[in-house]
């Protein structure tokens, strides 16, 4: 369990980075909570190691109201603590521990695009994006890639060798908007086995899947589930159609998605799983947005 | 000040050191030393053809590379059948380094040395092994047909085949008494494979200076880890020497030596003349290791109306691996252990022990006896499903009762002994646990249940241990036994013992462990034996030096030794504290000295005393010194028994199941320390939980180990593993002296059990396998309740 040789790079600056990049054929070592458990196992035998830690101006986590841009250096318990996200925090909670959260990176999450992962359904049910740098000519270049082609396969992203993930931006909820993720784990930290994120909004809810398919599955749920959804009183007739709505969704969310069958569940129990998880979130979701709006 | 200690809650001496980072683990020795790393085997079953090293000759900082063929002859033998019995008519066991034939995943292959271990991995990479892939056997059902085979020699891949049976007391047979029985049940149980997973892997460090050999090794028996090295490699005993540094947990896996590192190592330390040392990784360790509890069970039980157990009929099926170094005590020990507190009327139990492409099969906390208890206690389970009866109801009916300890099980134990229990007391032990848990006044509802599980455990096997003590001229008390330590608290219950028997503070006792430069003679740690065997013996010592510390205080006092007490590391005449003598004094004048090197000695010297002169210094029949050795050797084991009983909560939606409550009530005779014991049980039922609910070895049809990683291997959390609630029983042993039974297995051994008779509790739905996991129970309920 020790890595085969590599060179390492500690660039100083962004265009060092992907400078160095463009020059050999490295990965990118960010909070390395992934990706040195895969050099130690030799899974992973990249030739260059560019450490990104020393460089300058790839941390922070900037807020406005049309959303949050998180560095690729912010540490997903920064970026927990800072609350500047309700959704993303409540998806930080359930990645992994606390010390590995000290080290592993928000962005670095995304472009690892593991499909059991919580922050690339975050990013995917929020319709953000990533913005990606590469050495172009003399000069950094920079693309924004949307959620929807931001994630490939199963840990497979749209960052292309040569180009470095700078940041990802995740956009404002509305007011009134409630948000949910829902999952289960074997144990406390562990990958979910299934796990659903919802967004609730006065025109309609959303949902994004993980561990059910090769990358986030994303189903728009339109009008089917809407705030009188997590309504708290179970004979209003109102609430029972709420009921079978909900129960509805959670067939929608079923059918949409893929699982497969592993070591630690059948895909008969994922599926499942997805639709249960669905209507728990889409329910405390819309319990959420109601309560926003003062219902 | 009282020095009464034995009993009391004395903290964990090793504590500070091990929780401060001041432990020294295999890893923290011999930072100059070479290392050594393997190449393993990829395929499940393949014949060697050729292996090419000139690809790792250029790595820089190689030292050697060896194969098989480099081996001298001693070296290169198949490893020891450590444990042969006549059942086990086909034995066999690896070569240090593969020859000719791997037969699992993982197996050494090449052993390379290089000056650090990213070299050595590195060398390892470029090494080409060309292998003829063979068919794999890769469960228990394919080894049981016999048609492709793991050891071309071996049959039907049957390495042993065992039947006992006890009759009834009018001499029928358990398949008779079932056939004639009111009601009858039959049945299957699968346990699946997981795996002991010390924190610190198996490691070893070895040194030569040219004549003697000094191996440090991660193991359970560093005394006989000695005695295999220096056959292994021809040396003279005395010039070898095995120290167990701090090691990081055992669980049974550590017991098995020599390992093929354990014979390696050293060899390539003396043939390069330098320091080598190997510390096993954790993938190493899942492929490499030794795994434990497969088994299939069919069982047949008849029954009366009361739920009384009129004959038992067991046939096992229980997996071995690919090799069987350890012999056959695993399922030994399942099938003897299997009747528990019960009278099971007739019991026959047949096993066949059979081979796989797989790791080996070794005993792993509990050895054997949770997949004992699973059976027994599913059993009673269905009986009281059967009958409609209370659960304690059924166990109760067939308890043996106190009046009749000593109780002959009628069998032979693993350690070639009468299974004859020694003590206990099983309905006072149920009401305990009922009353802990709260057995009649629980609230069942759909998604809540309660479970309860019963056992016996044979602990404290010999053949024997030894403690030796001195008493040194400072009043310090040295106590050494050779048994090694994984962290159970050896060093504080042994200290407690020393310190009672003596009267001095404990503060002034020190114990080593597992070191042969302090104590050559010892069998291991394993089958909660430490505190039962080395106890009574470090007790048996330190009586035969209070007994020459008395009888010198006497002299010196001019007292009957008869009137003495020690309190406080001081002999005083009884009712006459101010006639008294220090044990330092003691210690002084056990040693008549012709040079005095302080003043507490000048008082030994050849001038000081009022020695008579028509006597010599030191009378015949005494040694000089206030020391003793003493060994003790029980006749047979001693019988701990314990009852668990949980409360769990599955999610009608999920499937999750959560341990919501935890209670266990333990018998292990007079307790040393119950905060250790304590400790035990919570480390225990935390493997339980794992082994019940999580834990998971998964082969596939290839023979590839598909969750060689702590990433797939769910060992539980913390968070996983609810509050204790513990309750101690004291029936004290009548075998030894100091009336205790053993505790290190202890908690693991039911809690499959009751967890699967708390989720069958919630459910409904009858659960025959472990571990179950939230995806197995939702496929359950998909068939159950369609």
């Amino acid at each position: 369990m020790k890595p085969p040789p590599f060179t390492y790079h500690a660039p100083r600056d962004l265009a060092a980075a992907v400078r160095t990049l463009a020059e050999v054929d490295g990965k990118v070592l960010a909070g390395g909570q992934s990706l040195i458990p895969m050099l130690n196992m030799r899974l992973a035998a990249p030739a260059h190691l560019v450490d990104i830690n020393r460089a300058e101006g790839l941390g922070g986590i900037e807020a406005d109201p049309a959303g949050v841009r998180v560095g690729a250096l912010a540490r997903h318990s920064e970026v927990e603590r800072s609350g500047a996200h309700p959704l993303l925090t409540r998806a930080l909670r359930l990645v992994a521990h606390p010390v590995i959260r000290n080290r592993g990176t928000v962005v670095g999450s995304l472009v690892h695009a593991d499909p059991a992962a919580e922050l690339p359904a975050v990013l995917a049910v929020l319709g953000g994006a990533v913005r990606v740098a590469r050495w172009d000519g003399g000069a950094v270049a920079v693309r924004e890639v949307p959620a929807a082609e931001f994630f490939v396969g199963p840990m497979e992203s749209a960052v292309a060798p040569g180009e470095l993930a700078v940041s990802a931006f995740f956009p404002a909820l509305g007011a009134h908007d409630g948000v949910a993720f829902e999952e289960v784990a074997r144990r406390h930290g562990d990958y979910a086995l299934a796990g659903v994120c919802a967004v609730v909004t006065p025109r309609g809810a959303k949902v994004a899947c993980v561990g059910v398919g090769p990358v986030p599955v994303v189903v728009d749920l339109g009008d089917l589930v809407n705030l009188d959804s997590g309504a708290p009183d179970p004979r209003a007739a109102a609430d029972l159609r709420a009921a079978a709505d909900l129960r509805a969704a959670a067939e929608a969310v079923r059918e949409a998605t893929e699982p497969e069958a592993d070591i630690h569940a059948s895909a008969a129990y994922r599926r499942h799983l997805v639709g249960v998880l669905a209507e728990r979130a889409l329910r405390e979701a819309a319990r959420e947005g109601a309560a926003a709006r003062g219902a | 000040m009282t020095t009464r200690l034995f009993g009391e809650r004395v903290p964990r001496r090793e504590d500070p050191r091990l929780l401060t980072g001041q432990g020294r683990y295999l890893d923290d020795l011999g930072r100059e030393a070479l290392a050594a790393a393997f190449v393993r085997a990829p395929h499940a079953h393949a014949r060697i053809r050729d292996i090419d090293v000139a690809g790792a000759l250029d790595v820089a900082g190689l030292v050697a590379v060896y194969t098989w063929e480099d081996l001298p002859e001693r070296a290169g033998r198949a490893l020891p059948l450590l444990i042969p019995h006549p059942a086990l008519t086909h034995g066999r066991t690896a070569y240090p380094l593969a020859r000719d034939v791997v037969r699992h995943v993982g197996e050494p292959v090449v052993m390379v040395v290089a000056t650090d271990r990213y070299a050595a991995e590195d060398a390892c990479a470029l090494i080409q092994v060309d292998y003829e892939p063979l068919k794999p056997v890769a469960g228990l059902e394919e080894a049981v047909q016999g048609v492709r085979l793991v050891h071309e020699d071996v049959p039907g891949n049957v390495g042993a085949h065992l039947v006992q049976e006890v009759m009834t007391a009018d001499g029928r047979g358990a398949r008779e008494a079932i056939e004639t029985s009111p009601h009858t049940l039959a049945f299957r149980l699968d346990i699946e494979r997981s795996a002991s997973m010390p924190l610190e892997g198996r490691g070893v460090y070895a040194r030569w200076d040219g004549r003697d050999l000094r191996v440090y090794s991660s193991t359970q028996t560093s005394t006989s880890v000695r005695m295999a090295v220096a056959a292994a490699l021809g040396l003279p005993l005395p010039q070898v020497e095995v120290i167990a540094p701090d090691v990081g947990g055992g669980f049974g896996v550590k017991i098995v030596h020599p390992w093929p590192e354990e014979v390696l190592v050293p060899w390539a330390a003396m043939t390069l003349g330098r320091e080598v040392k190997w510390s096993e990784d954790r993938r190493e360790h899942f492929v490499s290791s030794a795994h434990e509890r497969g088994q299939v069970q069919y069982v047949r039980v008849g029954f009366d109306d009361d739920g009384r157990v009129l004959g038992l009929d067991v046939t096992i099926l229980h997996d071995h691996g690919a090799y069987t170094p350890y012999g056959i005590i695993v399922p030994i020990v399942t099938s003897t252990q299997l009747p528990g507190p019960y009278k099971p009327g007739s019991y026959r139990v047949e096993f066949t022990s059979v081979y796989t492409n797989t790791v080996q099969v070794t005993p792993y906390r509990g050895a054997g006896r949770p997949q004992a208890v699973f059976c027994m206690e599913r059993t009673m389970d269905k009986i009281a499903r059967y009958l409609g009866k209370d659960r304690t109801e059924v166990r109760a009916a067939n308890f043996i009762r106190p009046e009749e300890f000593p109780y002959d099980q009628g069998m032979t134990f693993q350690d070639g002994r009468p299974l004859i229990y020694d003590s206990g007391n099983y309905p006072e032990m149920l009401r305990m646990i009922k009353e802990l848990i709260g057995w009649d006044s629980f609230e069942r509802r759909p998604g809540r249940g309660i479970g309860i599980g019963c056992y016996v455990e044979g602990t404290g096997v010999g053949p024997y241990e030894g403690g030796h003590v001195q008493i040194t001229s400072d009043g310090r008390v040295h106590v050494s036994t050779g048994l090694t330590s994984q962290g159970q608290g050896h060093e504080t219950a042994f200290a407690q013992i020393a310190a009672t028997e003596l009267g001095v503070p404990i503060e002034r006792v020190s114990v080593v462990t597992g070191d042969t430069r302090r104590f050559g003679y010892a069998v291991g740690t394993f089958a909660s034996r430490a505190a039962v065997v080395s106890g009574n013996a470090i007790a048996l010592a330190c009586r035969k030096v209070r007994r020459k510390a008395l009888r010198i205080a006497a002299d010196a006092l001019e007292a009957n030794p008869d009137d003495l007490d020690i309190a406080d590391g001081i002999v005083h005449v009884a009712g006459a504290p101010s006639a008294a003598i220090p044990l330092s004094t003691v210690a002084v004048l056990a040693n008549p000295l012709r040079y005095a090197f302080d003043d507490e000695t000048a008082r030994a010297t050849q001038f000081a005393g009022a020695a008579s002169p028509d006597r010599p210094p030191v009378a015949e029949g005494e040694e000089p010194g206030l020391e003793g050795r003493d060994y003790y050797s029980p006749i047979r084991s001693t019988f701990a028994a314990g009852m668990h009983a949980a409360v769990v909560e599955t999610d009608p939606d999920t499937a999750e199941i959560k341990v919501v409550r935890y209670a266990v009530v333990h018998d292990c005779g007079r307790l040393i320390n119950p905060m250790i014991v304590e400790g035990q049980i919570h480390g225990g039922v935390a493997q339980g939980i794992g082994g019940a609910l999580y834990e998971r070895i998964v082969y596939d049809q290839h023979g590839q180990l598909v969750n060689a990683s702590f990433m797939d291997f769910l060992m539980p959390y913390a968070t996983e593993i609810p509050h204790i609630e513990t309750g101690h029983l004291e029936t004290p042993s009548p075998l030894n002296p100091l009336g205790i039974k053993g505790a290190g297995e202890a908690g693991v051994i039911p809690v499959s059990a009751v967890i699967a008779s708390a989720i069958e509790d919630a459910e409904g739905i009858e659960i025959d396998r472990m571990p179950l996991s939230p995806s197995d129970l939702f496929d359950l309920r998909t068939t159950h309740r369609p």
